[in-house]
């Protein structure tokens, strides 16, 4: 099973984190901290495996991470995953969202964080590795933001009118036009 | 407009802050905006706030004022409320607090919605969060679910059943029949779903386990479909039709063949097939391979195909690949009792990995050299260990110390 997943850049600051085992919001981030103090004293041509993580769980437990450019991908696992499978499961999922957000960088994930989550959503579930093949994990992301759109575009128009109807600074328009000051100068025709 | 361009629009905001004062303050302002947001009755936005409010738990700030939100986000008839309010359900809630028992009606319906992507949001958040009694209630409908579905919901379904039988164990029985049926499905994703339903179920009851050796011959045939199938694009990595089902599906062959002669014979032929065809060059193969070893290794194997899996190992520990040394040490570590004399032919590559670099092949490297000091070679590797015990990194001396200690002992 998968402990949690997650993503945070050189300087450790969080870019998704995903646990499937309750932790409190403070637990969780000392988590964060104690796993990038970990992940972050390592060279690059180590292997990609570390024990040694206390809080999250003992001696069952593993971390499997990725560095990519500025991003730590890690997996906190216990003995019933695969080692090399959840590896290559970091890197399933790195090209998804290279697919999903076309040449993905550290930008996207920071204000797409939804969206990450919901293409995470297709590959893990509840612990577990739900789908490897790239190819159904877009599509079926495709398909929800699609729905997704699809339904703002309708359903949120009339919301959104009436509001802006609200907001809309229309031009008093005159009730009462005084002609009578109106001084209409009539040109002489001289007569034919 | 895209619907997450106000949580962009904060997201901005927070990033210009140059201190974490600053910082504070723009989530607090942010904060109490959200709050007031949540207070009124009907607003456009509604899901951009409870996604903004995500953004800010997971920079650590409170966020359980929006447990309430996300209960009604989920009530919500409209797709995108739903989807945010059940991700801040799954981020936020947990069984323990009240607000997660209010959700239990909403999953129940959403199980049976007409739309698949509603359903499967129902089958994420119980599979995450799902509380013991929600699963009691619940798993007929799984059980349904995992019989007359689409491959899409049906490979929720199974997950979500390994939840189920996690959080309530007797409800195992219920979903083996259904699981059984699963096998014959042709979508790698149900397939996948369903070993691990099996594996699950197989772990929790010895007699379900008895029941599920039946079904090794359908395992090997499908087994033998992916390894010798040619090359088959929607499925293939590097060269290797669908790894991940084939370390899955190995794993359950490892429980299945456990101690029992019957099943291990069954798939005997198999393991030797995938073992001498799987390409080794790649990471995936070396994955399927690992795991193809560690099963030949659990079962009652021929002697044969035990020599030809520690040889495996045996190539691993060479491997320029540390991952590959790393792995190799540790399923070496786990035949070090039984295979001993097997694991000693190796002694010297795992004296030499002593001296490597990576912390974590220093740490297994200890480990199972400890295991092999024998009374034959206690003089040279009491030297080797010495040697290490030196010059180790801080976090392993004392282990080092004391392990040196008991082996001396011996």
């Amino acid at each position: 099973m998968i402990k949690s997943i997650l993503i945070f850049n050189n300087h450790g600051k969080p870019r998704l984190i995903r646990f499937y085992q309750y932790f409190a919001e403070d637990m969780q981030q000392q988590i964060i901290r104690e796993t990038f103090h970990l992940v972050s004293k390592r060279d690059d041509n180590v292997c990609n495996f570390l024990e040694g993580g206390s809080l999250i769980g003992g001696s069952d437990h593993k971390l499997i991470y990725r560095h990519y450019a500025t991003l730590y991908f890690v997996f906190c696992v216990d003995s019933s995953e695969s080692e090399l499978g959840i590896l290559d499961l970091i890197q399933v999922f790195v090209e998804t969202l290279d697919k999903c957000f076309e040449n993905v960088c550290e930008l996207d994930l920071i204000f797409h964080m939804d969206k990450v989550h919901y293409i995470l959503q297709e590959v893990v579930m509840g612990g577990m590795v739900l789908e490897t093949n790239m190819n159904d994990i877009v599509a079926q992301v495709e398909l929800q933001t699609r729905m997704e759109k699809s339904e703002g575009g309708l359903s949120a128009a009339p919301a959104r009118a009436v509001s802006a109807v609200k907001n809309m600074n229309l031009p008093e328009i005159p009730r009462n036009i005084n002609i009578g000051d109106i001084n209409i100068k009539v040109p002489s025709l001289s007569p034919f | 407009m895209s619907p997450s361009v106000p949580l962009q629009e904060m997201i901005r905001a927070i990033r210009s802050a140059r201190t974490q004062c600053e910082e504070r303050g723009v989530i607090q302002r942010e904060c109490a905006a959200i709050r007031a947001q949540f207070r009124q009755a009907d607003n456009g936005g509604r899901s951009h706030n409870l996604a903004k409010l995500l953004y800010v738990h997971m920079l650590g700030y409170p966020a359980h004022f929006g447990q309430m939100e996300c209960v009604r986000m989920i009530a919500s008839p409209r797709y995108s409320e739903k989807r945010v309010g059940y991700l801040g359900a799954m981020m936020l809630l947990d069984e323990k607090q009240d607000a997660s028992l209010l959700i239990t009606n909403s999953i129940k319906n959403d199980l049976s919605h007409s739309n698949q992507y509603v359903q499967s949001l129902a089958l994420c958040t119980l599979a995450c969060m799902g509380s013991a009694e929600m699963c009691r209630d619940l798993a007929p409908e799984i059980d349904r679910l995992l019989r007359a579905s689409n491959s899409y919901i049906k490979k929720k379904a199974a997950l979500c059943a390994v939840h189920i039988v996690r959080k309530v164990h007797e409800l195992g029985e219920l979903f083996a029949p259904a699981a059984r049926t699963l096998l014959t499905e042709k979508n790698h994703g149900v397939l996948h779903g369903a070993v691990v339903l099996i594996i699950e179920l197989c772990e929790r009851n010895p007699e379900t386990l008895e029941r599920f050796r039946k079904t090794v011959p359908d395992l090997v045939q499908i087994m033998k479909g992916l390894v010798l199938s040619g090359y088959s694009p929607e499925h293939d990595v590097a060269g290797i039709s669908d790894p991940f089902l084939q370390v899955r599906i190995l794993r359950l062959l490892r429980i299945l063949g456990h101690n029992n002669e019957g099943a291990s014979d069954a798939m005997n032929d198999l393991l030797a097939q995938v073992a001498t065809n799987t390409d080794s060059t790649k990471t995936v193969g070396n994955a399927v391979l690992y795991e193809t070893v560690l099963t030949v290794l659990d079962i009652k194997s021929e002697s044969g195909l035990r020599v030809l899996a520690v040889n495996i190992l045996g190539r691993f520990l060479l491997n320029n690949d540390r991952n590959i040394r790393y792995i190799a040490m540790t399923s070496l570590q786990k035949i070090v009792g039984t295979d001993h004399n097997a694991v000693q032919r190796h002694r010297g590559t795992i004296v030499d990995c002593l001296k490597d670099q990576d912390a974590s092949v220093k740490r297994r490297a200890l480990e199972l050299s400890l295991a092999l000091v024998s009374a034959t070679n206690v003089r040279s590797m009491m030297k080797e260990l010495l040697i290490f015990l030196s010059s180790c990194p801080q976090e392993l001396k004392s282990h080092a110390a004391s392990g040196i200690f008991n082996a001396a002992e011996r």
